[in-house]
């Protein structure tokens, strides 16, 4: 159906890109292969930003990480949103676009967060649609990423990867696996984060994420973990991540830091060691 | 101004500013100019830190900036005229 | 549950949890739903943060992290791009009375908006200086000059650059009380503002209005500094394309 392969990314560690973090790159990139980019911080008309992806486009592959579409809104998609998309896949080419399975905005606003969805047979048919018309529209497969969850809804007619399967299999699009994710609503929604990863359809899984999480606890003092890309991986996410990458062969990995950015070396050597579990299954 | 006093005046400028050049600016920068950090506002996907600060605190959504008073530079940056605290002041001379 | 209830709980936290949202056991969500609305609140306080650092330094950070919540509410983002998340601040700070004793806060964040916008806009090539030293007397007064689109100019009944200046450089004199006007130029990919000399804002805008310089000279005024304004627009790149009359 689309030209892009699900599996487009070198099947190696790449990182969340951090304009601070440029030099660094250039000059001592071992043993990042390709970036991941946030598009809606692309899309200025021109300056520093874009300049610096110009230069590192000739070293890297790229992945573009939609934060803004909110394919999961009840509001139609914003199309002004998905040509300013369209406007940077076509000039950068990256070899992946990926977005949430989440909404992020309501009635013309914008919320800046990936807000929850029920998983139900209204919300396949409403996200479905709206991947249609990116795939469409982008003329290439898109990536859905599976959310960090941090509440359930009463409704919901169906587990996640359920959801998932079903969404994939009408559209045509690929998965991105955040396993971190998987970890962070397993601990908050009282699942075996084991079992997700043994149902999922890795065939679909074109990228994996990984990231840190904080801790926190809910009202009755059960713990309550966030999302916050803050901090290094954690030991229970690189096991689980071992035991899925043991099962499929390599598969492009994402470190992902958004807050508390740290030196470029610690960044590295997080990418190192998805790089050694790659290795291991090469 | 006559019109030669004009083009004298006017040439002269441009010669003096094109003088005091250092180095002719360009946006043909090379890959170490690409160097520097955003300025600011940034999309990310990552969450915020955990459950108790502004955003569900009922007092900070009911308006604390309405009994707060700013404490910042504001507060002790001296005019020679007085504090920029009081601009009011100032601006009712400046219109008067 | 629909997602208008979800957003108006999410903007308003003496609103209930929307029903349906439940924990593991199907008990109600509770603080769990705080983890959302705290993460809109907190991402975009912090976008204005980073936006207008010297709206914050000036008012202090525990009154800007208030501004910001009152501000948020009044005008969640319409676009999806965070850079540009703010541009209501000047009017929101002209028309808050809390603040009104501080007139000159619109302005100073009108300059923080304007050095956003500069970083982020469309790249240009400056002319060469050669070409300028090459132009005869006579072309160069009646030449019309195409500006850099990351040029913008703020003008203020106050002294809008130098308590920008005061507030973003250690050891520069404080300021005066008077009327400003600055420009923000980009040399490259970095925006400076600068100052601009009496009759600077009136001499820019005509340049911008397509007039000649000849033109912009004279709508300048008297005791009109040329040479420091022509150095600033060459120094910056900010000039770059030059129409000459036939």
């Amino acid at each position: 159906m689309f030209d892009i392969a699900i599996k487009a990314l070198p099947a190696r560690p790449g990182v969340g890109y951090k304009p601070q973090h440029f030099k660094d790159i250039l000059e001592n990139p071992t043993p990042v292969k390709w970036l991941e980019i946030h598009a809606e911080n692309y899309m200025g008309d021109g300056g520093r930003p874009l300049a610096q992806l110009r230069h590192l486009t000739e070293r890297f592959a790229f992945s573009v990480h939609g934060v803004g579409l909110s394919i999961g809104g009840e509001d139609p998609l914003d199309e002004g949103h998905l040509a300013r998309l369209k406007h940077l896949c076509d000039w950068l080419q990256p070899a992946s676009f990926s977005e949430h399975l989440a909404w992020s905005g309501h009635d013309g606003m914008f919320l800046n967060d990936l807000l929850p969805l029920p998983y139900t047979a209204e919300t396949i048919t409403r996200v479905a649609d709206h991947i249609d018309r990116v795939q469409e529209v982008l003329g290439r497969r898109m990536l859905l990423e599976n959310p960090s969850s941090y509440l359930a809804f009463a409704g919901a007619e169906m587990p996640e990867v359920e959801f998932l399967r079903e969404v994939a299999r009408r559209t045509g699009c690929g998965l991105l696996l955040d396993v971190n994710n998987v970890f962070v609503s397993a601990t908050n929604l009282n699942f075996d984060a084991a079992g997700y990863l043994s149902d999922f359809p890795t065939d679909l899984v074109g990228e994996v994420h990984l990231g840190g999480h904080a801790v926190d606890v809910d009202d009755h003092g059960a713990p309550l973990l966030i999302d916050s890309h803050g901090t290094e991986v954690v030991d229970p996410v690189w096991q689980l991540y071992a035991g899925l990458i043991a099962q499929t062969g390599p598969l492009a990995t994402l470190i992902e830091w958004d807050n508390d950015v740290p030196d470029w070396s610690v960044l590295a050597a997080e990418a190192a060691r998805a790089a050694r579990i790659l290795d291991l299954a090469a | 101004m006559s019109i030669s006093t004009k083009t004298f005046v006017v040439a002269g400028a441009l010669a003096a500013a094109l003088a005091a050049q250092v180095a002719p600016a360009s946006a043909q920068e090379g890959k170490e100019k690409c160097f520097g950090v955003a300025l600011a506002g940034k999309n990310d996907c990552a969450a915020g830190p955990g459950t108790t600060c502004a955003g569900s605190s009922k007092v900070d959504y009911q308006g604390n900036a309405w009994s707060l008073v700013p404490a910042g530079t504001c507060a002790t940056m001296e005019l020679p005229e007085g504090r920029m605290g009081s601009l009011e002041a100032l601006d009712r001379d400046m219109a008067g | 549950m629909r997602q208008d209830a979800f957003t108006k709980a999410l903007l308003d936290p003496t609103l209930a949890v929307p029903e349906g949202l439940v924990d593991a056991q199907g008990r109600p969500a509770g603080r769990r739903f705080s983890v959302y609305r705290n993460n809109v609140a907190n991402s975009l306080t912090e976008g204005l943060e980073q936006g207008f650092p010297v709206i914050r330094k000036l008012v202090g950070d525990e009154y800007f992290k208030a501004l910001a919540g009152n501000f948020l509410r009044a005008h969640p983002p319409t676009s999806k791009l965070m850079m540009f998340y703010g541009a209501e601040m000047p009017a929101f700070l002209a028309d808050f009375p809390p603040l009104a004793h501080l007139p000159y806060l619109a302005d100073v964040a009108r300059l923080e908006l304007a050095l956003r916008e500069s970083y982020h806009a469309t790249d240009a090539t400056p002319i060469e200086v050669e070409v300028l030293s090459n132009l005869a007397p006579e072309a160069f007064i009646s030449a019309r000059f195409k500006l850099a689109p990351a040029l913008r100019v703020v003008v203020s009944r106050y002294p809008v650059w130098s308590i920008w200046q005061a507030n973003s450089v250690v050891g520069v004199p404080a300021p005066v009380m008077r009327p400003e006007a600055a420009i923000v130029i980009r040399p490259g990919y970095d925006p400076v503002a600068h100052l601009l000399p009496e009759g600077g804002a009136a001499f820019v805008g005509a340049l911008q209005a397509g007039q000649s310089i000849g033109a912009a000279v004279d709508l300048a005024g008297e005791g009109f500094d040329l040479s420091a304004i022509l150095g600033l627009l060459i120094g910056g790149g900010a000039l770059i394309e030059l129409n000459e009359e036939t």
